[in-house]
């Protein structure tokens, strides 16, 4: 699912969970950050960039916490750039537009 | 008389024997085995020949063995069961005795992780018990283990390994039974540090009639250092040096160390002497061969026994 | 189970290098059981390879399916419909899957996506082991269920070697000495005396050193 995210052309996914020793369902947190790493390497391996995935712990009520995760997680990523997926879309439209142009 | 070799006339006349081992060089220079088998000449009833000992390739074992008896020293085989299958097998042990080698060591081999080679298949075809059993079977009944006939008998004095100081303790006599009743003559221990434990081993052996049965040679192995000693403790498995035993080296300053480890050996091997049911000692200075000389005269034990034939 | 590990991305990269349309198919066997092969399988290494794939500017279409078995040739039939829409078949199945597959369509290549690796059990989520080497001539009843082929490092029928140290093998610390758990079994189920044996020389004809093996059951052809 994650992946599939950037599939669909995401430049970064940001995954919140309940702060640990917290979740409602035990250890659902504790083994979406698993999960969450995995990506973390596969991104890695395939150069696009490990840093656009990003796991957070919050409880239900921190607003304001979450606002300001937010911020710095969107920060981070305009300084990535869009992900190379994007960059090779971007690149592939304008060929084509410029083929119609002709 | 099995072989007829030095060692085994040595031991049939109720002398306290003496081996070496020669470690072969890790190229094909035969001076490097000339030279090691001029120390250990005139000081043992035999020499071993070590075969790629912790899988380190090194000139094998027949070719050690044939520069040793060239320099004047008998040599005896060490054959481990995990570079060669069950063929190789008999066909090395056909050879080694068609070139008069007649001292055989049966072991199962370090596993090939340790040496240059960790990529190297796994033969353990036949295990060091069956190798055993596999060469006395050659030698007394003249046949292969197929059942053909051979054109000649292998003659062997037929040697294994225990080592009293591995895990689990209970099985060890055990498996020294198994060996002697697979038909080896001569056992060659570990190197012991741990006294206690070994008399412990040998009440245990003894009781069983062991020592009556197969001819025990307590191995020794002098320590260079302090270093050299918790070095061995860590990285060797299967050996157990107590910190009593270290303190004594290590309490001596740096330069005196060797000269502390020679002397200790040569109180062990003393105590050696003493004890029922050990019929002589395997003394293994390893890369330290010019001091066999030094201990093993040190220990009372030269000149050597000549035993005619 | 038949177990195996994924191969690294960069070879698969490499081997799916020349096709622009493949389909990665895996196995509802022993690769799901051992999460290396299954359905779940199947949609991350394709994600992630149309992700790698169109990120260099070359993209990657792949039909993602997952078999009953690819050891069965009644599942593999399904495929053959469209089969050739594509240039490849890439398998996660374990090595047996993945050779019959290129065995019924020899007109499409056929990739390894694992490394199969070998007969094992899952001791615990996450964590396979190996049990059993496929000699061919078991003798688990005289070693207490515990097989000296396949846990002891040297093979050995009269062990325990010289190395074994509190329990563990001389290779590794994380490995068990075979032999000091055969010990213990027969201990516990009084069976010590099958230790004072000498034992035949193993037969290894009957395992893969013979040559590859086959068995033909006249029964039931």
């Amino acid at each position: 699912m994650l992946l599939k995210a950037f599939e669909n052309g995401a430049d970064g996914v940001m995954v919140i969970g309940c702060l640990e020793g917290d979740c409602h369902y035990v250890n659902g947190n504790i083994r979406a950050r698993a999960r969450v790493e995995r990506v973390y390497n596969i991104l890695g391996q395939i150069n696009i960039g490990p840093d656009r995935v990003r796991m957070y712990n919050l409880s239900a009520g921190e607003g304001a916490k979450f606002a300001a995760f937010a911020n710095e997680f969107v920060e981070k990523i305009e300084e990535l750039g869009p992900s190379p997926i994007n960059v090779s879309r971007k690149a592939e439209h304008q060929t084509s537009l410029q083929e119609v142009e002709r | 008389m099995k072989s007829g070799s030095n060692l085994e006339r040595v031991l049939a006349a109720g002398h306290f024997s003496v081996t070496a081992e020669c470690g072969p060089p890790r190229g094909a220079d035969p001076n490097v085995v000339l030279e090691k088998a001029a120390l250990v000449k005139g000081n043992v009833d035999a020499c071993n020949v070590t075969d790629n000992q912790t899988s380190v390739v090194r000139m094998s074992s027949l070719a050690g063995c044939m520069l040793v008896k060239d320099a004047g020293v008998e040599p005896l085989i060490q054959m481990v069961v995990r570079d060669r299958n069950r063929i190789a097998l008999q066909s090395d042990l056909l050879g080694a005795s068609a070139l008069g080698v007649r001292n055989l060591l049966c072991l199962s081999g370090d596993h090939q992780k340790f040496g240059d080679d960790p990529q190297a298949k796994n033969v353990f075809d036949i295990d060091s018990m069956q190798l055993i059993h596999m060469t006395k079977t050659m030698r007394d009944e003249g046949v292969f283990p197929s059942g053909d006939k051979l054109e000649g008998a292998p003659k062997f004095y037929i040697g294994c390994a225990v080592n009293p100081f591995a895990d689990p303790y209970e099985i060890r006599v055990a498996r020294l039974k198994l060996k002697m009743v697979a038909g080896a003559d001569f056992v060659q221990t570990q190197c012991i540090y741990n006294m206690p434990k070994f008399i412990q081993y040998m009440e245990d052996a003894k009781k069983q009639g062991l020592h009556e049965k197969i001819k025990i040679l307590a191995g020794v192995t002098p320590l260079k250092s302090a270093g050299m000693a918790k070095f061995m403790n860590r990285m060797v498995a299967g050996i157990d040096i107590p910190e009593d035993v270290i303190k004594r080296i290590a309490d001596e300053p740096k330069e005196k160390q060797a000269a502390k480890g020679i002397e200790v050996c040569i109180e062990q091997i003393g105590e050696l002497k003493e004890m029922e049911g050990i019929a002589g000692i395997h003394v293994m200075a390893i890369e330290w061969e010019e001091k066999l000389a030094e201990i093993i005269g040190g220990a009372g034990l030269l000149p050597r026994p000549v035993v005619e034939q | 189970m038949i177990t195996g590990t994924p191969k690294p991305i960069d070879e698969i990269l490499e081997m799916v290098e020349p096709y622009d349309n493949i389909i990665v198919a895996g196995c509802f066997g022993c690769v799901t059981v051992c999460r290396v092969g299954g359905d779940k399988e199947v949609q991350v290494l394709s994600s992630t390879l149309r992700l790698a794939r169109e990120a260099r500017g070359k993209k990657l279409e792949i039909k993602e399916v997952c078999l009953e078995r690819q050891c069965d040739p009644e599942y593999l039939e399904l495929m053959r419909p469209y089969v050739e829409d594509h240039q490849a078949v890439l398998s996660i199945a374990c090595g047996a899957g993945i050779q019959f597959l290129a065995e019924k369509f020899t007109i499409t290549p056929v990739l390894p996506g694992i490394n199969t690796g070998f007969l094992g059990v899952t001791e615990r989520q996450g964590e396979w082991a190996e049990r059993c080497q496929g000699c061919g001539d078991c003798v688990l009843h005289l070693t207490g269920g515990i097989c000296p082929v396949t846990r002891c490092a040297k093979s050995i029928f009269h062990g325990p070697c010289g190395g074994s140290v509190s329990g563990k093998c001389e290779v590794s610390k994380d490995v068990a000495c075979g032999w000091q758990l055969i010990l213990d079994r027969l201990k516990a189920l009084d069976q010590m005396e099958n230790y004072g044996k000498i034992k035949p020389y193993k037969g290894w004809d009957s395992s893969r050193d013979g040559g590859p093996r086959r068995i033909i059951r006249e029964d039931m052809i």
